[in-house]
């Protein structure tokens, strides 16, 4: 477990996956999001708003398995006392905000048209916008104590705590009733016509990899400012 | 045991007693964080008349008409088990139409009619271009059309 | 009532959120290891 604990390694692999998920991000997000706006259908009772969707959604997936992965990088904190861990938790954190924050917005913007309301408290709207509030909540907690891990620990436990909330807007749509449709792509299929789907899927794979390509970015940074802190330290010690 | 098997064990622990507890505290949210109540929901509870509720359903084929003044609409909502009559006066969602979702905030008068005083049109799951929409609608209307098969 | 403002809004969310987001994790990055790298230098 601790073999990729070493920061040589990783930044061994990181640099060329940085380079890469920013490039094939930026390219299939482009292509997708260029097909659903200019070349995808409109849809039959939504009409151009459907636009929204190509973002839209996956960002709701996106933040959603991101903030997965926030549960998992607290686990792997608090049992394994893994440093590359705290590392991806502090790293995952604003940029999973940011995808949320960026679902909710379009969200809205796509619901005055088409319900006819900005914003309504139902259970997927709601439990959507505690998932905002988790990133931010773990971004604060890891931030808020002098000693970096003491930080990542706390954020470790609220991560792990806000797991719960992933499959309540998974099936809050289900359990409630909602303003929020149902999902369109169970395990049944799609209810999606296919000339919305492969535009939707393109742009989702992209969004992700630009998701992926911000997180190691962040880890990056956060790795050079801890190898300057240690640095700084053991300077001051020589120093004395 | 080690220490990093006992950390496993109390996170594992942890966990389970969280997902526990969801799962007893989701169902009892049930009626509350219901975000609507359905026509069947309305007569199996017996809603007063003039208590604030919210009502969503389908809007009953067939059923919109619209008031002299041309301002007012008059449906039925229906959750295919039981149906109620709405009037509702006020600039109408573009999605709003019959045989579609929808979700009003209001309250029943003294003769069941559930006055609405902001309505909003629900959206279904499907996405798909308006000429696949009019093939669906066209294919339904046929097999509607077809004679029933005759039962021996 | 016409889409066209509410999915320019929308896609201008998107770029701002997700562009900005981006444009702070590169900057950053350059910048720590930058640092970083001038530091290892100096205690040569």
């Amino acid at each position: 477990m601790h073999r990729f604990a070493n920061p040589a390694r990783f930044l061994k692999i990181a640099r060329p996956l940085t380079v890469a998920a920013l490039v094939l991000g930026f390219a299939l997000t482009a292509v997708g999001l260029w097909w659903g706006v200019f070349h995808a259908p409109p849809d039959y009772l939504q009409g151009e708003s459907v636009r929204i969707m190509y973002l839209h959604v996956p960002t709701a997936w996106i933040s959603m398995g991101s903030y997965l992965g926030l549960g998992i990088a607290g686990i792997t904190i608090l049992v394994w006392k893994h440093p590359l861990a705290e590392v991806a938790l502090e790293a995952l954190a604003p940029v999973g905000a940011v995808y949320a924050g960026v679902c909710l917005l379009t969200g809205s913007i796509w619901g005055r048209p088409t319900w006819g309301t900005w914003w309504v408290w139902d259970g997927r709207l709601t439990s959507m916008l505690v998932l905002f509030f988790l990133f931010l909540g773990v971004v604060a907690l890891a931030g808020a104590f002098d000693e970096r891990s003491r930080g990542a620990r706390a954020a470790a436990v609220l991560a792990i705590v806000g797991l719960i909330n992933l499959p309540i807007i998974k099936f809050s749509v289900e359990w409630w009733n909602t303003l929020h449709q149902s999902a369109s792509i169970t395990l049944r299929g799609s209810s999606i016509h296919p000339d919305m789907l492969y535009p939707l899927l393109t742009s989702a794979v992209g969004l992700g990899l630009l998701m992926a390509s911000a997180v190691l970015m962040r880890m990056r940074a956060i790795i050079a400012e801890q190898r300057i802190a240690a640095r700084r330290a053991r300077l001051a010690g020589d120093a004395a | 045991m080690k220490p990093k098997h006992q950390r496993l064990a109390l996170a594992g622990a942890a966990v389970a007693a969280l997902g526990i507890a969801a799962a007893l505290a989701l169902p009892a949210l049930q009626d509350q964080a219901a975000y609507f109540y359905a026509p069947a929901d309305v007569v199996a509870k017996g809603v007063a008349p003039g208590q604030a509720i919210r009502l969503g359903g389908l809007v009953e084929k067939g059923s919109l008409t619209r008031s002299a003044d041309g301002l007012t609409i008059h449906f039925r909502v229906t959750d295919r088990l039981e149906s109620v009559p709405v009037d509702y006066t006020g600039i109408v969602p573009d999605l709003f139409r019959e045989g579609q979702g929808m979700i009003a905030d209001g309250r029943f008068d003294a003769d069941g009619t559930f006055k609405a005083e902001t309505l909003l049109a629900k959206h279904d799951e499907k996405y798909m271009p308006p000429e696949v929409a009019k093939a669906v609608e066209k294919a339904e209307a046929a097999a509607k059309a077809r004679p029933e098969k005759p039962t021996p | 009532m016409n889409a066209l403002p509410f999915v320019i809004a929308a896609y201008a969310v998107g770029a701002i959120g997700i562009g900005g987001v981006l444009v702070w994790s590169w900057v950053s990055m350059r910048r720590a290891e930058k640092a970083a790298d001038a530091l290892r230098g100096e205690r040569r």
